[in-house]
């Protein structure tokens, strides 16, 4: 489709938008809810952005700030105690004082009495709430005042001042529905009531929903920070990239959302076109584009194989092929731009004649039709799965395909939609090679996907996310010291050690970070992409229009 | 008469009892649920909350348990909660209803009418110029896909001559607005769907025009309107109203490429969404509204045969 726009398109001129009080954003995704607590999903995360004011972030530097508190707690600064909480056991006390102007958007004051509510949804089993992992880790909360409080944790983590997970539930709205505790992700107001001014605390609230289509927002007039750059913005959720390209041509959209728009082939095609037109901002993130392989499948439990596998393939031509160069090659699950990442592990660049030399030792020659066998006559095929209708990954199977080809190895694609890949095929390991991506976070420990202990199985429901049956010792030992370091010398020790691990037992095959394209207005200026799983709306206040 | 329609209606809703079973179990013996979909995306996520959460939404009971309770709430009128939508599913479906009704309807009649005239004229003037020309034209609409329509249609007035919106449903609180974003999906549909159409009553209508009674009417002197419109044009339309019949249940089931080129917020991407996201509510409640809408069309053509051609009974 997006072929038939590139022809059909080719030297028609956008209708410019001359109504810069309004800002229409084009996405490729509605969100189901506009709970922060209940489904996550990057459009959520997208519009709460300009809404919602968590406590703290990671920013555009992949620092952590904070957005509603005064101030970040450290061990420095006082408001962080550790604690000891059992014989070689830590925990840690932890103080935030909510910004004295910070205000729901009926004028309610954002209070400790929503702090405290917050928390008694997180901890009740039958809210609904996703992850409930940091209401866990919080064994009680003290109100010092309306604005202050302390959590107490049960465990000392590295990254004991971030709670971006708990953001905040007014109260005075959401109590009467959270009465029965097991319908409360029916009754929330903010899929009851989702335009109810007291839902939200950023700069802008939601004023009209059209469910499935179209989000408005207008000034939250209560809101005492930098003023909101727009009278409106309206989020427009368009699935098919072909027509959100034509609503961005003719003006019916603004700008096109870098988390969630055009993938980077499509947007590159979309640049040859027009990218004169608009203005273009490239960020690789952390999203790490990888091929889990089945540590159970026989073949591929040995290392010489995955390492072959590896050798096989020319990401670096790849890159340049396919993405001009602008998705870097990984090398290991941890993004060169996060704070553990580490230069010093195996690098492995493309070299089909070692991999041909590793399968030769592991008794595979090549066959009479290219494809290598054993003594036993069993041919060197995988399967290589990946999520059906994504056209990247589509194409990026076919390349893998005919370079893994040509060491001998043959791939067999057998793709599956998402449910049924993530759903059932990998937690159960019914795949020798699945290509996905992780979304992960700055200094995101990977205990759920490498501890041993995360391997789904029939025992934990088969709901751990180390799919790929991952087993080391020394990696479960590196994760367990990795949360608990607060040195951050020692923590980057830790950092390299894992990803030195990871790409020497190669559990999975790194391919790349991904990078997303953020297609803008040549007027709008201040959007900072983070690269990190937080949105450019956090900070819609640096955004403005550009005077000519 | 009266005693073949309650019958039919009894048939009826006894298949539809069969299909909400068959419908049900379908989407659930579908590999995954919304909750590993979940999983998958947060790194957090850990065995317990994906326990909790299945647990919550009733995941963790067996299919036919659940049916049953679905089963029971539905007989009562209360046909549940939409998890994709995060609101009760008739909140969920009557919007997206009234936007396919509006959007199916007003191609289908557009198609239906000009498709009468174009079959009635080509039939008159068989192997003429005319006639070729229309065929032209429908073999043109019955290959075209419908997204490459929808997008030379979008390119061409959205994009180049900026006169139509590209997609959405516009303002609704202004009649104006929602008629231009009505205009390129509608048009989309009907031209793909008005070919088929002309096809069927061209056919019908050069068997009735050869029909003795016909010679018949015109020898008696009848002008060729009336003998067109009276004689010739109601027989030919009992195998027309078969069709039709059958594309009256579409009318609700949406149309979904249209619906995602356009952005048009429609029943057909609402199922689709409902099934893919395990959404049992809203995709059984509007699987069901469509299938009952075409069992009730069938039922109504099946009714209309007799009034169109008397020899027909109901025994």
């Amino acid at each position: 489709m997006s072929v038939m726009a590139a022809v059909f398109a080719a030297g028609v001129a956008p209708v410019a938008a001359q109504d810069h009080d309004t800002l229409t954003i084009g996405t490729i995704q509605f969100p189901s809810t506009l709970n922060p607590g209940i489904d996550p999903m990057a459009a959520k995360s997208y519009v709460l952005g300009m809404a919602m004011r968590p406590f703290t972030v990671y920013d555009a530097a992949w620092k952590p700030v904070c957005l509603l508190c005064t101030d970040l707690p450290s061990i420095a600064n006082g408001l962080a105690n550790p604690v000891d909480i059992a014989p070689g056991k830590k925990g840690i006390d932890i103080t935030y004082a909510i910004r004295p102007d910070a205000s729901w958007a009926d004028g309610s004051p954002v209070n400790t009495s929503d702090v405290m509510f917050t928390y008694e949804v997180g901890r009740n089993p039958k809210s609904g709430l996703g992850s409930a992992e940091m209401y866990r880790r919080i064994t009680s909360i003290d109100v010092k005042s309306d604005k202050i409080f302390t959590m107490h944790f049960d465990k000392l983590t590295f990254d004991y001042a971030s709670i971006d997970d708990f953001v905040l539930l007014p109260a005075h709205i959401e109590r009467p529905a959270f009465a029965d505790p097991a319908q409360y992700r029916v009754q929330t107001r903010y899929a009851t009531d989702p335009t109810n001014a007291g839902l939200y605390n950023g700069p802008y609230r939601v004023s009209a929903v059209t469910r499935g289509s179209q989000i408005t927002l207008v000034p939250n007039t209560y809101w005492n920070g930098s003023p909101p750059p727009f009278k409106r913005i309206v989020v427009k959720a368009i699935e098919n990239t072909a027509a959100l390209e034509a609503n961005l041509l003719s003006g019916a959209i603004d700008m096109v959302a870098g988390e969630m728009g055009f993938s980077l082939d499509e947007a590159l095609g979309f640049v040859k076109r027009h990218g004169d037109q608009f203005q273009i901002i490239y960020k690789p993130g952390l999203t790490f584009e990888h091929i889990d392989l089945n540590l159970d499948q026989p073949l591929l439990a040995d290392r010489h194989i995955r390492e072959a596998l590896m050798l096989g393939i020319d990401r670096d031509a790849i890159s340049r092929s396919l993405f001009e160069g602008k998705q870097p090659v990984a090398d290991s699950f941890v993004s060169p731009l996060d704070a553990g990442y580490t230069e010093d592990i195996p690098h492995y660049h493309s070299d089909p004649d070692r991999a041909g030399q590793l399968l030769e030792t592991a008794g595979w020659h090549v066959g009479p039709d290219g494809i290598r066998l054993n003594d036993a006559g069993q041919r060197l095929s995988f399967e290589l799965m990946t999520t059906a209708g994504n056209h990247t990954r589509e194409l990026l199977e076919q390349v893998l395909q005919s370079q893994w080809r040509r060491i001998g190895v043959d791939i067999r694609i057998k793709n599956q939609p998402a449910r049924v890949l993530f759903g059932d095929t990998m937690p159960h390991r019914q795949f020798d090679m699945a290509m996905y991506a992780y979304i992960s976070a700055p200094e995101n420990v990977p205990r759920s996907i490498f501890y041993s202990n995360e391997i789904p199985n029939a025992g934990n429901g088969f709901s751990g996310q180390n799919d790929t049956d991952y087993k080391n010792p020394e990696m479960d030992a590196v994760i367990d010291k990795l949360e608990v370091e607060l040195d951050g010398d020692k923590r980057k020790a830790l950092w390299a050690a894992a990803q030195k691990l990871y790409a020497t037992d190669l559990p999975s095959l790194p391919l790349f970070f991904r990078t997303d394209t953020y297609i803008l207005p040549k007027w709008l200026s201040g959007v900072k992409p983070t690269g990190n799983q937080y949105p450019t709306t956090l900070w819609i206040t640096d955004w403005k229009v550009q005077q000519p | 008469m009266i005693r073949y329609t309650a019958i039919r209606l009894l048939e009826i809703a006894a298949l539809l009892l069969l299909l909400s079973f068959a419908i049900y179990a379908l989407i659930g013996l579908m590999p995954g649920d919304p909750i590993d979909l979940m999983r998958s995306a947060d790194p957090h996520m850990s065995a317990a909350d994906v326990a909790r959460l299945k647990a919550a939404q009733g995941l963790d009971q067996p299919l036919v348990s659940r049916y049953a309770d679905w089963a029971r709430r539905a007989l009562a009128g209360d046909l549940g909660y939409s998890r994709l939508f995060a609101t009760p599913v008739w909140a969920a479906l009557l919007p997206r209803l009234v936007n396919s009704l509006l959007l199916m309807g007003l191609s289908f009649v557009l198609a239906l009418a000009l498709a009468l005239g174009l079959g009635t004229v080509a039939a008159r003037l068989p192997r003429s110029r005319t006639d070729a020309a229309i065929n032209l034209l429908c073999f043109a609409s019955v290959s075209m896909p419908t997204f490459w329509l929808a997008l030379v249609l979008i390119l061409l007035f959205a994009v180049g001559l900026g006169w139509l919106p590209a997609g959405g449903t516009g303002d609704s609180g202004d009649l104006a607005d929602r008629a231009r974003h009505l205009v390129l999906p509608v048009a989309t549909l009907m031209l793909a769907s008005i070919g088929g159409y002309t096809r069927y009553v061209r056919g019908a209508m050069r068997e009735a025009l050869s029909q003795d009674h016909i010679r018949t009417a015109r020898a008696k002197g009848a002008s060729e309107t009336r003998v067109i419109l009276h004689h010739a044009l109601r027989g030919a339309m009992i195998p027309v109203t078969t069709i039709l019949a059958l594309s009256f249940g579409g009318l609700v089931s949406g149309a979904l490429v249209t619906e995602t080129m356009f952005a048009y917020p429609g029943m057909g991407k609402l199922i689709f969404d409902a099934v893919m996201g395990n959404d049992y509510n809203l995709a059984l409640a509007a699987l069901m509204l469509a299938s009952v809408t075409a069992m009730l069309a069938n039922l109504v053509a099946d009714l209309a045969y007799g009034w169109l051609d008397p020899r027909i009974s109901y025994q």
